[in-house]
């Protein structure tokens, strides 16, 4: 009888505090379908390129290891501890993208967005660390300022917050995409933050009023205004601009519309074979489509609702409200990614370079996605299985 | 807490926040769906045009085969030597081993592998020896590709009809010109699945469409009496030291040419060569001059004064419109004076008094200048349109070149008389052939032509060409009056050396001086038929610029007579008609 009873009390103790396997397997089931969607869009083009088809798969997957440590070791810390570089990190989110425009920025595809670590040899984006710097310096704003958010005045500082880092990465980067996001994990958290609807509906309504003036301005001009105007003709027609701004989306169009509803067989891609640039990166949601069809789109679109959902659990257990807030940044994060990059890969939305989390190529991408996730993971250890 | 009452609101917007998202995706998957359902086969089809890279496969050329069925052009397999820019590893290896396999210069084909372009053909119409050696050196980016080319069997046989094609297997000259719609085929098409850069994707196979090939050609050339009267044509060429000889045999009822002899004649299988002893330093335009003339045929692109054969229009026409009979009489002083002209007979000293017949037997130019003025212009003109001569003879070879004649407006006396008997204007042999066939076959104007029928791969008949006869050119009477006096002429007369022993053969010499007169150039031509009461076969043979004796009888005559004694039991054994 006593020997029941201590296990059962045992067994209780375990499982005090809540794991969330759901969500680690859902992420280590992205990851794993990543890593094999990377090797079968990137093997022709990587054999070519380097001589070794999987040499995009090894570099993405010592990404995947280290960041896999790196959540671990999150995971296992008590998540209040990284209160206190709240402000820290937004100092060095700001002070880390000018880098790029110094000798330590590394030019790629075009564009100067990624900084040398000296010594270690791998390329950071320093957008990537505004991301997670923002999510942390706005949860911890909140919580600062406690029922003041509530008011106008804290409503519009907390807007406020986040603009120099945003101006920063689109003026400096020219990258607007990651200028989005990090607009967008704000506003979510702001929005979460604050009980009020109404400022949120008109704040929606004149941003669709803003997007709606401009298209009429650029679609009556022609296109003429430019790189940015360029591709919303593209997107607007594609086929028209194949030769262009339209050529990616149309390249990612075919492969979506080849793909059909079973898809062609895994590893069987045509589109791969240099016709749609950045297959295993921006554009590998359209592979998906190609080589598993509608089957194979709907199963990831799933995993993402799911893993989302997941996270929506946690932020509505989570102990105390910074741990809430940390969750919906990171899930705001999340979903904003995947979205914009579903809606440029199925030409919904003009295109812009937008990687879709955990399955696209790109190492420090991945990296402080899983650190988020360790983040996330950390709130759910807090909460106690009594409280669910 | 976040559980706490008061920050309920929270979870909320968590939810809403959520439910936002998965709605938005929700929404994404309808637009996937749309893609992948209703859009699927126009992104499909335009991936697979983007995806696939045609290369034409040529369709096997239809024979010519001759009236018995012997292979005249044929098919044999050559190979096309292409290079595709993205696959080669060693521009320069390649270069180098192309140069020597294709004797190529190095110019030439370094261009061509360092050009941008999916696939550029270096050579084609290449050996198919060399075609495999070239593939055992295995070098990326080579392609060589199988397909036909032209073969003809006997060389030189007929090349001047017959007729060659060029790289992409067009007829170029001849034959194969005028029924190229039916022997050419329809090309078919390998499509190969490539990647972005234009390189196969090995696995993925290819598509092909096959070829179509082209129909035979059946010809009325008779492969034995073309190849025999190439042989005489050519010991007469060696022999008067000739410029050229040609000799043509027809069926004068229906116009079937069995044979069209030009010699020089040139290789079929080797067009391109120039004759040893031209000079190597030509530019390309005077090569292609020198070429055009070796390619020239004769029989239809050249025209001549026909001189005395002409004289049996003259006398068909005399005979028609009833101004002389065989019995008128003529004397021949060896001169007649036309208004202020005095023409002179060939015999100074004269004919004396003869019959018309006599007359044509001795080839009498006053004779026949008399039967000319008592037709008048306006008579004469009339029956040179009503028996064709104005018109060309639609012969089914290329190039045929018009008469050249007087305008009536422009003919006196003069001009009438020279043209009586056959000086003053020109036509082609053929023209003068067909002409005579229609005045001694009964008087239905003939088109002369090679083409009989097109047939399938299995020999059936596809197409029979038929072909436009003019009847009532002269009447049957007239027919067989001309007939009589040129058997005569042949039996009796100037035409003596063509007589064939056993056989009644008809016909008549010519000896034409070419312009300008006193050059000492002479053409000498002959025209024969038999037999005489029922032509079955009429030949004509002109002999370009005769070295010593030039006289038609003497020079073009023999040369019929040979053929004849040849060929009629030839053609009694084959039964042509």
């Amino acid at each position: 009888m006593a020997s029941r009873n201590t296990a059962k009390r045992r067994k209780k103790e375990q499982s005090e505090y809540f794991f969330d396997y759901s969500l680690l397997f859902i992420v280590l089931f992205l990851l794993g379908f990543g890593l094999v969607m990377i090797y079968s869009a990137s093997s022709y083009e990587a054999f070519q390129d380097f001589g070794d088809e999987a040499y995009y798969l090894k570099k993405q997957l010592i990404a995947i290891i280290i960041g896999l440590v790196l959540m671990i070791f999150v995971a296992n810390i008590p998540y209040h501890f990284w209160e206190r570089f709240a402000l820290l990190g937004y100092v060095v989110s700001m002070a880390l993208v000018p880098l790029v425009k110094t000798p330590l920025g590394v030019e790629s595809h075009g564009a100067r967005r990624w900084i040398r670590i000296p010594g270690i040899g791998l390329n950071l984006q320093p957008a990537e660390v505004a991301k997670l710097c923002m999510i942390l310096f706005l949860a911890t704003m909140v919580c600062k300022m406690g029922k003041s958010v509530r008011t106008m005045k804290g409503f519009i500082f907390m807007i406020l917050l986040p603009l120099p880092v945003v101006l920063e990465v689109y003026l400096i980067t020219k990258n607007l995409s990651s200028a989005i996001i990090i607009l967008g994990i704000s506003v979510l958290m702001v929005f979460v933050a604050s009980p009020d609807y109404k400022k949120f509906i008109v704040m929606g309504l004149l941003g669709i009023a803003a997007v709606a003036v401009l298209l009429f301005f650029i679609i009556s001009s022609g296109g003429e205004g430019g790189f940015r105007s360029e591709r919303i003709v593209a997107w607007l027609d594609p086929e028209s601009a194949a030769q262009g701004k339209g050529f990616q989306t149309l390249q990612a169009l075919y492969a979506i519309g080849s793909g059909g509803i079973w898809g062609k067989g895994l590893g069987q891609s045509m589109q791969k074979l240099s016709f749609l640039p950045e297959a295993q990166n921006d554009m590998i949601f359209s592979i998906i489509c190609e080589e598993l069809g509608l089957f194979g789109a709907i199963a990831i679109i799933l995993m993402f609702i799911m893993l989302l959902w997941r996270m929506m659990v946690i932020a509505n257990n989570a102990t105390d409200l910074f741990g809430a807030m940390l969750v919906v940044g990171v899930m705001g994060h999340i979903a904003i990614q995947a979205i914009l990059n579903i809606a440029v890969v199925t030409n919904t939305i003009p295109n812009t370079g937008i990687s879709l989390p955990f399955i696209s190529y790109g190492g420090s991408s991945v990296m402080f996605l899983l650190i988020e996730i360790g983040l996330v993971l950390s709130v759910a250890k807090r909460i106690q299985l009594k409280e669910l | 807490m976040l559980t706490d009452n008061n920050k309920i609101f929270h979870r909320k917007k968590i939810l809403t926040t959520f439910f936002a998202c998965a709605g938005i995706l929700v929404f994404l998957f309808g637009r996937l769906v749309y893609l992948c359902v209703w859009r699927s086969e126009h992104y499909s089809q335009m991936a697979v045009d983007l995806h696939e890279r045609e290369r034409s496969i040529k369709a096997a050329r239809g024979r010519i085969l001759d009236r018995n069925g012997v292979v005249l052009a044929d098919n044999k397999t050559v190979c096309t030597v292409s290079v595709i820019h993205n696959q080669i590893e060693d521009p320069e290896a390649v270069t180098e081993m192309l140069c020597r396999e294709l004797e190529l210069s190095e110019d030439y084909v370094s261009k061509r592998v360092e050009k941008y372009s999916s696939m550029e053909r270096i050579k084609s119409n290449v050996e198919k020896t060399t075609g495999d050696r070239i593939r055992e050196y295995d070098m990326p980016g080579v392609k060589v590709d199988e397909d036909y080319k032209r073969y003809y069997p006997y060389g030189e046989l007929a090349s001047k009809v017959l007729g060659f094609t060029g790289g992409d297997n067009q007829g170029i000259i001849g034959l194969e010109v005028v029924y190229e719609e039916y022997l050419e085929g329809e090309p078919g098409t390998i499509l190969t699945v490539t990647d972005a850069k234009g390189i196969e994707v090995e696995a993925a196979g290819e598509r092909r469409i096959e070829p179509v090939s082209g129909q035979d050609l059946c010809i009325s050339m008779d492969r034995n009496i073309q190849s025999y009267a190439t042989q005489l044509a050519v010991q007469a060429c060696a022999t008067k030291q000739a410029d050229s000889v040609s000799i043509l045999v027809m069926n004068p009822k229906n116009g079937e040419i069995y044979a069209m002899v030009n010699v020089p004649e040139f290789d079929l299988n080797h067009p391109y060569e120039l004759p040893e002893g031209t000079d190597e330093n030509l530019t390309a335009e005077e090569k292609q001059n020198v070429l055009n003339g070796i390619w020239r045929n004769g029989c239809i692109n050249d025209t001549y004064e026909p001189g005395s054969t002409f004289k049996i229009i003259t006398a068909a026409a005399g005979l028609e419109e009833g101004v002389i009979t065989p019995e008128s009489r003529f004397s021949c002083p060896g001169f007649i004076v036309v208004d202020d002209r005095k023409i002179r007979c060939h015999k100074i000293a004269g004919h004396g008094s003869q019959s018309f017949t006599e007359c044509m037997q001795n080839s009498c130019n006053p004779a026949l200048i008399s039967v000319g003025l008592r037709l008048g212009i306006d008579n004469y003109y009339r029956y040179f349109e009503q028996f064709g001569l104005k018109k060309k003879t639609g012969i089914d070879l290329p190039g045929e070149a018009a008469t050249i004649m007087h305008k009536k407006e422009n003919m006196g006396n003069v001009e009438l008389a020279t043209v009586a008997f056959g000086q003053s204007f020109q036509i082609t042999p053929v023209q003068l052939l067909t002409t005579v066939s229609s005045i001694i076959n009964g008087g239905n104007r003939i088109t002369p032509h090679f083409g009989v029928k097109t047939l399938d791969a299995d020999g059936k008949a596809v197409q029979t060409f038929s072909y436009p006869v003019e009847s009532g050119i002269v009447s049957e009477q007239t027919s067989a009056t001309m007939r009589e006096i040129l058997e005569k002429v042949v039996s009796e007369g100037s035409g003596r050396n063509g007589a064939v022993e056993g056989f009644r053969v008809g016909g008549k010499t010519a000896t034409s001086q070419t312009l300008p007169r006193g050059s000492g150039r002479y053409i000498s031509s002959f025209i024969g038929f038999a037999p005489a009461d029922d032509p079955q076969v009429i030949a004509i043979a002109v002999v370009n610029n005769p070295q010593g004796v030039y006289y038609g009888g003497q020079v073009a005559a023999p040369i019929i007579r040979q053929l004849f004694e040849n060929i009629l039991p030839y053609l009694e054994i084959m039964e042509y008609n």
